[in-house]
């Protein structure tokens, strides 16, 4: 800004800034150099066998595998959802977007204690599931769920609102064209989501493989089975290894800063084809 | 042949359609004139499939078209603005209808490059075949529309406000070349319109809606001239609004006596149009207050014996000849006058 | 031809709509509704004793208490830094940014661990500060502040951009000083954004479980969060204690997000349209 009214003195505004900036160097910055000075505190090759133990590896794996599950299905639940919130109107819809708002307003733990209410051996299926020899909770599958209630809402989110400012005049256009209605989903509507689309799955992933509190309550801690990363990294903490955990912890830090630098690049060139509601 | 009958179509309380019908004959260019929600919009969308009626049908070519989908309709349509796929180029724009064919229907790739090609030069725009439609102007955004639509070979072409979004020159052009457009092709076509200046010089008929009714089919000229309902007669050009009273046959307008036969008695509306008013000096009935020169044209704001403001509109030639002024007192002839009855307004 | 349904122009509406509720019926709904029946199924004693247990209390204070501190230093904090991003410029500001993201992006173990790390009584923060931080209610307070530091910065910022500058050209001709400008200018038309910000902030440090247990103490009456206290039950197979807590605490957050809503509604009503 130009305006000569609104300059504030040169004082005022270095302290401001350096008031921002070391804020920020406390709280977010510094933590971030933590990780990767406990992780390295050691030396190189400490920190590369804790990388290579086997419940390390199996913790990983699973890591994986849960995303490799949560997202897509994710994925195309948002699609799904914007799909019909953004082309047509009917009843409810306000209701229905709150509804996949929900997840933002719980506590993760308690997204993971209604699994256990559900599933658990004391749960409201818990005879039926032993009966049959299935395990949800304590095991992978309750793990899954976990992941999926805390993350589905991301694409939705994302997409909902991009589509409802797209309108439907393109798609409506397709159809007079003689398209059906995949051909014009690909060929027209996706196109126009993409980058949305991928935003949603980037924040969709990332939470996916950190989220700690509603899997913690789901797993059952079992190492080397129900033992995901940000669970590993608790476990070797309250062990004392701490160039264990922060060894893992670094892997997910640098999946953050992934995430933030791929997020940030998709926000500064393709800004006008991403959402404006605020993102979470 | 595209006949509507009885359509009706709400919207929750809001009823857009009244049981309106309606024939197009093939190969002419019809305007639907109106104010906003008038239903003409809602009548198109219908026809083009992009809505469903509360009831009623819609024939086309003798089928009945209500249980078609859009896709399978045919039907061109031009969106207000334009819904060009921003994510495809010109070109990409205007072959998607013939990519999205199946089977023995779909064009080989060649033959498509080619009536795109055709269809750009048509249209005027063969230059801009790779551009994306962000790169363009709006008029060339609507003549990519426009190519895109006639790609299919539509048998109807549907247009919804079609120059509504452009400024006043592009507008100008773009009508002459849209009935050139459809002198050359004779595809039959409809299209929505709220100026009633663009309807009276496109249409070959005119269709005017207001409040989902259907007010008067015809020509421009007749529409023009022989308005059947007061609606069209004060929506089209400019119209004095009178009080009159009929008695026996006879209305009486100011100092005016009108012969309005089969109009019952009692109180009406008369409406005369400010150019089919004659000022003279002999016999004063009214005065100047305020005098206007509009171009070509002088308009005189004029006050009757009883108070009643009239507009006239007379050339200027005749306005230095009679040297009128503010104030002073002219005489009037009207060379029509429309009278309806009350209940009618 | 009378149409009974409503016929849909653009296809695909039952089979996604469909999908859509089936999804969320078997993720969301179903388990919430285990969540419900469960907490109404309980006696009135039941429910008593949960309330009035010591422990429970604690738990509330210091998770709702501590929520509402961090809460409003990050108000005050972030609009500083929102402030300094928007008006301000300065070698890596878009670096700077980008980072306040950092905390919606890190999984909240990997910030709980390093936040013990730093604020320990031997870390790079916590040697320098007079009292200790680590392993006592103040680190809850610092886990809290961590989480919550871009909710305020983002809701503010773009309603922060859209002030209009002829607003404060205004305040200047009519010979206000820039404090003052900043007063009775500006803060009224961040006011809604950054009480969004705040309660935003606020919610999801009440629930906030990894980034928290690491650095609290977990000290039960004194340092110890409710979602931990849940989780402690549940490993004791107390599952009636912990879906009354549970439902407690849902109940409660509940309750103030509604007060927010309306304030900021009411707030809406008084300002006319929104700026």
């Amino acid at each position: 800004m130009n305006r000569a009214a609104l300059k504030d003195p040169a004082w005022v505004r270095w302290s401001l800034t350096a008031l921002a900036l070391t804020f920020l160097l406390a709280f977010l910055a510094l933590p971030l150099a933590a990780v990767l000075t406990e992780a390295l505190r050691k030396g190189v090759g400490a920190y590369a066998a804790s990388l290579g133990g086997e419940d390390t590896l199996a913790a990983i794996r699973l890591t994986l595998i849960v995303a490799a599950i949560a997202v897509p299905l994710n994925l195309i639940f948002g699609l799904c959802a914007s799909w019909a919130i953004a082309k047509f109107d009917f009843a409810g819809k306000a209701w229905l977007v709150s509804l996949i708002d929900l997840p933002f307003s719980v506590s993760p733990v308690i997204s993971g204690l209604i699994y256990v209410l559900l599933f658990g051996a004391q749960g409201l299926f818990g005879e039926a599931l032993r009966d049959h020899g299935v395990r949800i909770v304590f095991a992978v599958p309750g793990i899954v769920l976990a992941t999926i209630f805390v993350t589905f809402p991301f694409v939705a989110r994302e997409l909902i609102p991009l589509m409802e400012q797209q309108g439907r005049d393109e798609e409506e256009a397709a159809l007079t064209l003689g398209a059906g209605g995949l051909r014009t989903f690909l060929s027209v509507t996706l196109p126009n989501v993409k980058w949305g689309l991928l935003y949603g799955v980037l924040l969709c992933n990332a939470r996916a493989m950190g989220e700690f509190g509603a899997v913690s309550v789901v797993s059952g801690h079992i190492r080397g089975l129900t033992n995901t990363m940000p669970l590993h990294v608790e476990i070797l903490y309250n062990e004392y290894d701490f160039v264990g955990a922060f060894a893992v912890a670094s892997l997910l830090a640098v999946l953050a800063l992934v995430t933030l630098g791929a997020k940030s690049a998709l926000e500064w060139w393709h800004r006008d084809e991403l959402a404006a509601a605020a993102r979470h | 042949m595209i006949h509507v009958e009885h359509l009706t179509k709400r919207f929750g309380a809001f009823t857009a359609l009244d049981d309106v019908s309606l024939a197009v004959p093939d190969g002419r260019l019809v305007a639907l004139l109106g104010p906003s929600g008038s239903g003409k919009t809602t009548l198109l969308r219908i026809l083009a499939g992009l809505d469903h009626p509360d009831a009623g049908s819609v024939h086309l070519d003798g089928l009945d078209a209500t249980a078609v989908k859009t896709r399978d309709r045919r039907v061109g349509f031009v969106f207000q603005h334009y819904a060009l796929f921003r994510h495809m180029s010109v070109t990409e724009n205007v072959a998607f209808g013939l990519n999205v064919r199946k089977g023995p229907g779909k064009p080989a790739k060649a033959e498509i490059a080619r009536r795109v090609g055709t269809l750009l030069d048509l249209v005027q725009l063969g230059g801009l075949a790779g551009r994306y439609p962000s790169q363009l102007s709006g008029g060339q955004r609507q003549r990519v529309a426009l190519a895109r639509a006639l790609a299919v070979e539509p048998r109807l072409l549907l247009l919804d406000e079609p120059f509504g979004a452009l400024d006043a020159q592009v507008r100008k052009d773009l009508r002459r070349w849209l009935r050139q457009l459809h002198d050359e092709m004779g595809l039959t076509s409809v299209f929505v319109t709220h100026d009633q200046e663009e309807a009276l010089e496109l249409a070959d008929e005119v269709v005017v809606m207001s409040k989902g009714r259907i007010e008067q089919i015809g020509s421009p000229a007749e529409i023009y001239d022989n308005p059947a309902t007061p609606f069209v007669f004060q929506f089209l050009g400019n119209a004095n609004r009178l009080e009159a009273s009929i008695a026996g046959g006879v209305a009486r307008v100011g100092h005016w006596r009108v012969a309005a036969p089969g109009i019952p008695d009692g109180p009406g509306v008369a409406f005369i149009r400010p150019h089919e008013i004659d000022v003279d000096l002999a016999d004063p009935v009214a005065a100047i207050r305020h005098q206007v020169v509009l171009g070509p044209v002088v308009r005189l704001d004029l006050a009757l014996a009883d108070g009643t403001a009239v507009e006239a509109a007379i050339d200027r030639e005749t306005h230095a000849r009679l040297a009128l002024r503010p104030g002073q007192p002219v005489g009037l002839t009207a060379r029509r006058i429309r009278i309806f009855a009350e209940n009618e307004v | 031809m009378a149409k009974g349904i409503a016929r849909r122009i653009i296809p695909g509406f039952a089979p996604t709509l469909g999908l859509t509720l089936a999804y969320l019926s078997l993720v969301v709904l179903i388990p919430l509704a285990a969540l419900v029946l469960k907490a109404a199924g309980m006696g009135a004693a039941q429910w008593l004793d949960t309330l009035t247990d010591a422990r429970v209390l604690a738990a509330f204070k210091l998770s709702f208490g501590g929520a509402l501190a961090a809460a409003l230093v990050n108000g005050l904090f972030g609009l500083l830094i929102a402030w300094v991003l928007v008006r301000y410029s300065f070698p890596g500001r878009k670096l700077v940014d980008a980072l306040i993201d950092l905390p919606f992006a890190l999984p909240t173990a990997v910030a709980g661990i390093a936040l013990t790390a730093l604020y320990a009584p031997a870390g790079w923060i916590g040697r320098f500060l007079p009292v200790q931080v680590a392993f006592t209610p103040l680190g809850v307070v610092v886990a809290m502040i961590f989480i919550g530091v871009p909710f305020v910065v983002r809701t503010v910022e773009p309603v922060l951009q859209d002030v209009d500058a002829e607003l404060e050209e205004a305040a200047a001709s009519l010979g206000a000083s820039r404090p003052q400008t900043f007063r009775l200018v500006v803060l009224p038309a961040v006011g809604p954004a950054l009480l969004t910000g705040i309660s935003l902030s606020f919610a999801r440090a009440v629930g906030e479980y990894g980034s928290i247990i690491f650095i609290a103490g977990n000290l039960p009456g004194v340092s110890e969060i409710v979602p931990l206290l849940i989780v402690t039950k549940l490993e004791q197979y107390d599952y009636v204690g912990a879906t009354a807590i549970a439902a407690l605490m849902l109940l409660v957050s509940f309750a103030m997000l509604l007060a927010v809503n309306l304030l900021q509604k009411w707030n809406r009503q008084r300002m006319g349209a929104a700026s």
